[in-house]
Order: structure tokens, then sequence, then C-alpha cells
């Protein structure tokens, strides 16, 4: 009998009676296959990995992360509650220790969700690596958390929540945003002030295969982490640079899923996008449970598999070496970057519209950070959509520092409700969500 | 009339019943050396007088199959295995002749790798130089496409007794568990079929010439030429004849947890009003985890035996078993003297109990009768918290709709149905350890055989169509049919409803009251780029285990309170 190395956690979530709308990607078909595939593996046997049944994510969790414009139930569906209520599980699991290892194999997906949701982005409504993370903050008081995320698509979502973190170390690895959506996720994006070089963007060409990966994973993502210290490593694991996706462009393969998911060692892993759902996502599920549970994963191998045909060229070779070069050095020089991008304007403040393409309309936002050299800075965003709601929304970070707090608090208070749809504040430092009611307005 | 017949470890149990009634009973010790003379002695002892031509049923429950695997008693099989990709099939490895061969199927029955020809006719040849005379031959993904294991099974030739198949194991996915459970059924064939031959034999010498039926491990029974294609279903078949022993005497209309007691051990189950909750994959023997469909149980080490000790200043009762209690001449305390020393079990070696018990007591400083209510209460809560962690665990078993998840079933039990010797002296401790209400069984010390004579014939069908690839499979079933469109999930229904229908019968259900459900329904549409190209359809059917029809009358009767032994309650009011 098969006997892990490491012990595993997995919630496997496929929402068989949920989609986008029936012909979209994010559809009840897409883990189908992987379930056939992972069944007949007979993976849920093996000694050490442990099938849980995920508890859904309650409206607390959400708006310790979110602004949900009007409210949660409003832009999530229950689906969402539950697949955030997957990693939520599996993250409990890690931190009591009753397994070493959690993987949420879930869907909706959730990384291109930030933190105000007016709607759907990419397929994405709420963020449940960032719902998990700070929950697991909260319960267990975990500190430092880093997330690498290995899907195709730049997480745009994380990023922007985690931007004004400095105990959040983002690192996403994507297709370049010039040949896909978002279209964002370059080296020079490197977090807000202060949290400068908590962020990291490392865009691959297309056409780079696992070989690129693990460069960038060897000469880039190792290195920082062992210069950072997380508490905790969360891998938002997409699953579409697979050579057979049908949205993108990478050559990746299912061994090389599992090879990356052995090398970078992360304590959680939660699945993000991956289309190719027969061709892929069956073998490379199982190659990366095996990886996560120490097991030999050399006889995994797609039907189609061709080990010539997506062979990595010199020229994507040398594009990668470049930019992994381009990235470590900025994450080296990080205190000198921050001061020259200091000089060259006022970095607390930016305006930024956003797409929602899923949903098909735009928001516009207006961000304040406190300066603060000793927490993330309470975050003030006047954001308003083009479907016509405006609200302004206040963060306040676990670690805020008094005056930030202040700060934050006096941003709520000023507000009047006459001047916008919702006022809302998110207080993480006693764990609070408020709405200022409309009748409070004064005179 | 019906015979009922479990042979148990220690016991075997025999009823002989019609619609009025329990005729007959008798409980005689079972010869484990001599299993078949065991089953005649307690036929003979429901049927003297009896007319033959009376007796419509037999039911047997045996520890044959069970005994066989547990002790290793079983011949050399050889085991061809084709995988493809995925884990190494050398993972799952039966025993020295287990071979591994080329080809490949993926997850919709589709090629991936054809099979080589020359290289199995080597793995035939080589198995009958090495004498082999069972064989199982399982593929990867074989219950989506057989026609691997069929062409194997073509290739290999002449020289063998017995060839089994895995997409006849069960329609299930789980390519480890098709492998064992194939063996197995390989690894028993001889000693089922020739003990079976002779049982039928003596039956026939008898003038008993009716169709032989065999209790499963999932609380139904088969007709015994249906097992020969299956024997190892008839594994662990005595706790799912205690549990379909107490389904007679679940009132239905809630849920209900049954403790089946024993010497050494409990075995708990779980009845959501008169169904008992089947396993989600397969049971486990020893080693070896199968496909083979079962009730969902948990057995825990505590019983009227149990060893009762101190061990750090702390009482211990269980899990293991010293030998047998002081009042029946045993050297260690048990659960049962401290039912003897309360006077809960009247027995005249009462004082012989109470001397045994007095060191413990001594060592916790209580006197006997405070001691052995802490027994009972420790023994009790054992059993209680493990009926706990079975119904959360069922609670827990992972959904995968949000309809489910949301709004899924929770098994909520208001009764706890107790069996098996001690019950009726454990009864009145659990009673006051537990909120759900306790009853004891009627005939507790019989159930399990009636359990056995009135069980129906249960089975199970999965079934794929794929409009793609306009194919309609049951493997398992040996059907295969290609599809005219439009095909939909009420034509799937329709055809998987009608598999089970023929597959019940042909293993002895009765055609005028038969039960079947859909268990499982799911349509997925396939697209592939932008454009629907078919349908996914996968259904899952079930006679589920219950009692068969028309006994209304005796089950009412075997309820009635008089016939139930009084509940004495042990810790007070
Ligand atoms: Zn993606
Ligand atoms: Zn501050």
């Amino acid at each position: 009998m098969l006997q892990a190395r490491h012990r595993v956690g997995l919630v496997f979530f496929p929402a068989y009676d949920w989609a986008i709308h029936p012909q979209h990607p994010e559809r009840e078909e897409r883990l189908l296959y992987t379930q056939d595939q992972i069944l007949e593996e007979g993976i849920f046997d093996i000694e050490g990995i442990f099938e849980f049944k995920p508890d859904p994510v309650v409206l607390a969790d959400i708006q310790r992360v979110h602004f949900c414009v009007p409210d949660p139930w409003t832009v999530a569906t229950e689906s969402h509650f539950i697949s955030a209520g997957g990693a939520k599980t599996v993250g409990m699991a890690v931190c009591e220790k009753r397994v070493d290892r959690g993987f949420a194999l879930v869907r909706p997906p959730g990384h291109h969700a930030m933190r105000v949701v007016h709607g759907a982005r990419g397929f994405c409504n709420i963020n449940i690596e960032a719902i998990m993370i700070e929950f697991l903050r909260r319960k267990y008081g975990i500190r430092r958390v880093a997330v690498v995320d290995t899907d195709c698509h730049h997480g745009d979502g994380t990023q922007d929540i985690y931007w004004h973190d400095p105990d959040t170390l983002f690192i996403s690895l994507h297709q370049d945003g010039r040949t896909l959506y978002p279209g964002s996720g370059f080296p020079e994006e490197l977090g807000g002030p202060n949290a400068f070089g908590t962020t990291l963007n490392i865009p691959l060409p297309p056409h780079t295969t696992e070989e690129g990966f693990l460069h960038a994973l060897h000469h880039v993502v190792r290195p920082v982490l062992a210069e950072f210290r997380p508490d905790l490593i969360v891998n938002s694991a997409g699953q579409d640079n697979h050579y057979t996706d049908p949205i993108t462009n990478m050559n990746f393969s299912a061994r090389g899923y599992a090879e990356l998911t052995a090398e970078l060692g992360a304590d959680i892993a939660v699945l993000e996008g991956g289309y190719s759902i027969e061709g892929a996502l069956p073998y490379v599920n199982v190659g990366i449970l095996l990886a996560m549970a120490g097991l030999d994963f050399r006889h995994v191998r797609e039907p189609d598999y061709d080990r010539h045909q997506i062979r990595q060229s010199a020229s994507v070779t040398a594009a990668v070496h470049q930019v992994c070069d381009l990235v470590l050095s900025c994450w080296q020089k990080r205190e000198k970057l921050r001061e020259r991008r200091l000089a060259e304007g006022n970095p607390y403040r930016r305006r930024r519209r956003i797409f929602y393409d899923t949903d098909g309309f735009s928001e516009t936002q207006l961000e304040e950070v406190t300066p603060c050299g000793h927490c993330g800075g309470a975050l003030r965003i006047d954001s308003t959509s083009d479907r016509g709601v405006h609200i302004l929304a206040v963060h306040v970070p676990r670690n805020a520092c008094p005056s930030c707090r202040q700060q934050g608090l006096a941003w709520y208070e000023e507000a009047s409700p006459r001047r916008f749809d919702h006022v809302f504040l998110q207080d993480q430092t006693n764990d609070r969500f408020e709405t200022k009611p409309r009748d409070a307005a004064r005179p | 009339m019906i015979i009922g017949l479990d042979v148990g470890g220690t016991h075997t149990d025999v009823v002989l019943l019609d619609q009025s009634g329990l005729l007959r009973q008798a409980k005689i010790p079972t010869d484990p050396e001599d299993l078949f003379g065991s089953i005649l002695a307690a036929l003979e002892a429901v049927t003297a007088g009896i007319p033959p031509e009376g007796i419509r049923r037999i039911v047997l429950s045996t520890t044959l199959t069970t005994n066989a695997v547990i002790q290793g008693n079983i011949p050399p099989v050889g085991l061809i295995v084709s995988a493809g990709p995925g884990i190494d099939p050398e993972a799952f490895r039966t025993g020295e002749a287990y071979i591994c061969v080329r080809g490949s199927i993926d997850h919709r029955g589709r090629e991936v790798e054809p099979l080589d020809e020359v290289e199995i006719r080597r793995a035939a040849e080589r198995l009958r130089r090495e004498g082999i005379r069972q064989v199982g031959i399982v593929g990867k993904f074989s219950v989506r496409n057989p026609a691997h294991e069929i062409a194997i099974r073509e290739m290999l030739g002449e020289g063998f007794e017995g060839v089994f198949l895995g997409h006849r194991v069960s329609g299930r996915l789980n390519f480890a568990r098709r492998i064992a459970t194939t063996y197995l059924n390989a690894a028993v064939y001889p000693l089922h079929r020739s003990f079976f031959d002779a049982v039928c034999g003596s039956l026939a010498e008898k003038g008993l010439q009716l169709p032989l039926r065999l209790l499963k491990a999932d609380g139904g029974n088969m007709k015994l030429e249906a097992s020969l294609e299956a024997p190892i279903q008839t594994v662990l078949s005595g706790p799912a004849a205690s549990v379909m022993g107490a389904v007679a005497a679940a009132a239905g209309e809630d849920d209900a947890v049954v403790m089946d007691i024993g010497g050494t051990t409990t075995d708990l189950a779980v009845l959501i009003g008169r169904a008992p909750v089947l396993n989600p994959n397969g049971i486990t023997i020893g080693a070896y985890r199968t496909l083979i469909r079962s009730l969902e149980t948990l057995s825990i080490g505590t019983g009227g035996d149990s060893a009762v000790r101190l061990k750090g200043g702390e009482l211990v009762v269980g899990p293991e078993r010293r030998g047998p209690a002081l009042i029946f001449g045993g050297r260690h305390p048990t659960p049962t003297d401290a039912m003897a020393a309360l006077g809960i079990l009247p027995h005249p070696e009462r004082r012989r109990a109470a001397e045994g018990l007095r060191p413990l007591a001594a060592g916790l400083g209580l006197d006997v009768e405070a001691l052995s209510r802490r027994i009972l209460e420790t023994a009790c809560r054992q059993m209680l918290a493990a009926a706990d962690r079975l119904v959360e665990g069922i609670n827990a078993q992972p959904v995968y709709t949000v309809h489910e998840l949301m709004e899924g079933y929770r098994v909520r039990p208001q009764r706890l149905l107790v069996l098996g010797g001690p019950a009726p002296h454990f009864a009145g401790t659990l009673a006051a350890l537990t909120p759900l209400s306790v009853r004891v069984v009627p005939r507790w010390e019989v159930a399990n055989a009636i359990g056995a004579a009135l069980a129906r014939t249960t089975c199970e069908v999965e079934f794929f169509a794929d409009t793609e690839q306009r194919l309609a499979r049951a493997p398992a079933e040996n059907f295969h049919q290609p599809i005219a469109l439009p095909y939909g999930m009420q034509e799937a229904t329709a055809q998987a409803l009608a598999l089970l229908r023929e597959k019940a019968l042909a293993r002895g259900a009765n055609p005028r009251y038969l039960e079947m459900e859909v268990v499982e329904a799911q349509e997925f549409n396939m697209i592939r780029g932008f454009h629907t190209t078919g349908k996914n359809l996968r259904v899952r059917v079930q006679v589920k285990p219950g009692l068969i029809h028309g006994y209304d009358e005796l089950l009412a009767r075997l309820a009635a309170p008089a016939e139930a032994p009084p509940v004495r309650t042990a810790t007070g009011p």
C-alpha cells in the first residue's frame, strides 16, 4: 500500500451544479475528468492523504478582506462561499498540524478578485486565497505569508490586496501581460511605498516550458523566500500553463507541474485557472497530489505528451534568464528603488481604472495610503463603477500603528453618506466591518 | 418457510420463520475447523420433522471467505495488469505472479496505447509453467472500456480454472481496489465453489433442492450461482446480518444507530429510516481495500468480555480480550462480571465476580458496586463515542455539488438499537448516558439470523453514456451499445434501470416487489472550443438493502414490546 511521506489534506469541490454560463470555460464539466482520474488512481486511498468536506466561509471571512458592493451576497454565489471555504478548511488542517500540506482543488477561482469587488473579473468574484490567509492570521496568529502565484495569468487581485502589506510577499509567475489577460504584472510593479519590494512579478514569454519556470523558481523565488522567511507559503496553483490549455500559450507538462510543486514545497496550494479539462487537468492534478505527498510522480504523463514538440527554444530561454536577473536585482535593490520612486512623485496616492471583463464594466479608483514606517498604513479608497455606484472604503490593517488607525477611523467618520452610495470601514485591528447608515447623515 | 443462518466466529445462529412468526431458533457452537459440519448441524436443529417442500428459501451468511482471506489460506493467483501512465502499478502488487503489461485506456475509454500480444502470451506461458490455475486481468479505466481486458483473456489461451476480469467486479472507478478485488475473487473461488457444492449436495440429500442464497456485505443476498462470478462479495456478511436484524426492529420514521455488542467487539452501523447507510467506497478486509459494496460500519474493541484493568490509576476497558469472564471460569475481570456483581445479569457465580473485582475496586478506593457501575459506564461511553464518530464520519463525507453541500441530508439519530449477547445488560447503562432512546432488538440473540432470512436481493449498476462517442456503457454488466440521438438523461436512466432489473432478477429478486432507485444522475455538456460536442451522462441505480416483502405481520410481532426483554438500569434514575 502506498504511504505518503507528507500528510496531505485535500478539499475536492468541483461544484458540478454551477457555471458562469453553460459554454464558459468555468463550467460544471471543468473538474469532471480530474475526478475520474483521481478516483481511478485511488489517490484517496493513499495512506496519509485525507479528503475533507469544506465548510462554507461566513460573511465575516469575506468582509475581513473585501469591500463587496453592495454586499457579499450580491457579488458572490453559494459556490464562491464554498470554494473559499475549501481553502479555509485546508488551511485550518495545516495550521492545526492535522496534515503537513493542503490542497484546495476547488472552483470557482479567485486570484483576479481585488479588495473592492463590484462584480466578476477574470472568472473571479472573491479572492479565496486572501480570505483563507486573513482567516488563518486571525485565528492562529500567523504573520508572515508568501503567496507564489503560478497561474498563467497575472494574479492581479491578490497583488492588489497585498500591495501595501509588508508582511505578505507576493510573487507572480505568468505569461507576459503584453500577450495575455489581464495585461499587468511587469517587473516594475513592486508594491506600495510602505511595502515596497514585497510584490514581485516575473512575466515569462509565450512558449516557456517547465525549464523556464524551474529556472525562475531556483534563481528568484527560492532566494527571495529564503530571505523573507515566511511562516506560511501559499501556492496559487493555476494549471493553465499547460501546453494544451485553450486560452494561453505556454508549454508546461503534468510532470513539470509535479516537479514545480515538489521543489516549491508550499504549505498550501489552491487551484486557480486551468481550462484544458481533458488533456491537462486530470494528469496535472494527479502529479501535484503525488508531489505534495512526497510520492513518485515519474510515471505521470499526458497521453499525447511529446517532449521534443514542446522543447523550450533558445530565445525563450534567454528571455527568461533576462527577466529573472532583472527581478532579482529589483528585490536586492528595493531600498534604493523605493527612494528613487519617492523622489519621482507621490506614490501614496494612485488613480486607477479596473476592468471587469467577466461582467463587462469598469471601475475608477482613487486610493490613498498613510505614509508609515511601522505598518502597512491605513487605506482610503474612493471607488466609482460605471454602473453608477460610488463608494468610500476605509481599510485599517491588522498591525496598524495607532496613528494610522486613527487616520483610518477619521476618514470613515468624516465621510458623508450623502456623497456616497455606501461608506465602509474594514478595521482589521479588531476584526470589525462597518457600514455607515444612510440616515446617519449629519445636517 | 424461510431459513436464515449466520455462521459466526463462536456461534452459529439459525432461525426458521414464516409470515406468521418465528417458528424455531437455535444457537450452536461454531467449529472453525468444520464450517460445513456447523452449517449442517444448525440446519438439522431447525428442520427436524419439517417437510422439506415447505421451505421456500435458505439464506446463509458464512465466515468461509473471510477466514480464508484473513488467514491467508489462498492458492497462488496470477495477475495481469495493464496500467499505462499514472501511479506505478508495482505499488499494488498482490504476489509473486503479478505481471504488468503494456496497453492503456483513458478516462473516456479511448485507447492510448495498444496491447502487445507477444508480451501477453509470454505472461500466460509463465503462469502455466508455474502451475497457476486462477488468474485476474485488470486494466486501468477498464470500467470505461473493457476491450483490453477481454482481449487479454482471449490471448491467455487454455489451461486456467478461473479467470476473473476487473471490469466485472464493479462499475466504480478505482484501479487499486479493482486489482485487489479481482485478486480476491480469483483467490477464494476454488474454496467457495467446492464448499458450496458440498453444502448443496447435503441439502439435496435431505430433499432441499431450492436455490441457496448467500448474504453479502451490503446486507442483501444473491443466489449461489450468481456468487460464482464474484465469490468475494460474500465476505464479512456477519455484521450485515445483524444490521438487517435490527432493521426488522426499526420503527422506520427516524434515523438510528445499531450496536451489535459481542464478547470482544461492538460493531456499529447507521439506519436512515429502514435503510442501512452504505460505505461509499467498498469494504476493507485485512490489508485489502476492495470495491465490494458494504454497509458503513465501525468496530471497536469493547464488548462483554473485554479485559478490565487499571493503567496509571485509570480504569481501562478493552480493547483486548483475555479469555472468558470470571463467572464463566476466566481469570480476568470483564464487564460481564460487573453485570453479574450488580445482579443485572443473574448468575450463580455472582460472588466469584465480586471477589475478582475487589482488588480493582481497592485500587480505585471504591466498593465493588461502585466499581461495577464505573466499568459499565466506561464501556458504554466508549460505545457511544464510537456512535458519534460513525455519524460524524457519515455527515463529513464530501459532496460535489453546491446543492448537496448546502442542503444535503444530515444524519441525526434518534434511536439506539442494541443487539448481540450482552445487549440487554448494557442497555440500561447506555440509556442513562445518551439522549437517544435505547431499544433492545427483539430476539436479540438470533436477530442476525432473522436479518439473513429476511434480507432482500440487492445490486447496483453504474451506467455511462457519451453522446459525442455515441456510446452507452455499463461494462460491469457486460453492456455496451451505440446510441441514437437525441439521447438524454431520460433515456440513460431508463436503460440503467432496465439493466438493474435484469441483474436483480438474475440474482434472485422478486419481480413483483422490486424497489429500484436512482442514486446519482449527472449530466454534463461537453464543450470543445466554443461548441457543445455532446453530453456526458452518468447514472447509478440500485436496489438498496432492505427486507423482503410480505413479512409485516412477523415484524409487528417481533417488535411487540412484550417480546422484548425489559431494559434494566444499572446507573440509577
Ligand atoms: Zn489563469
Ligand atoms: Zn502606521
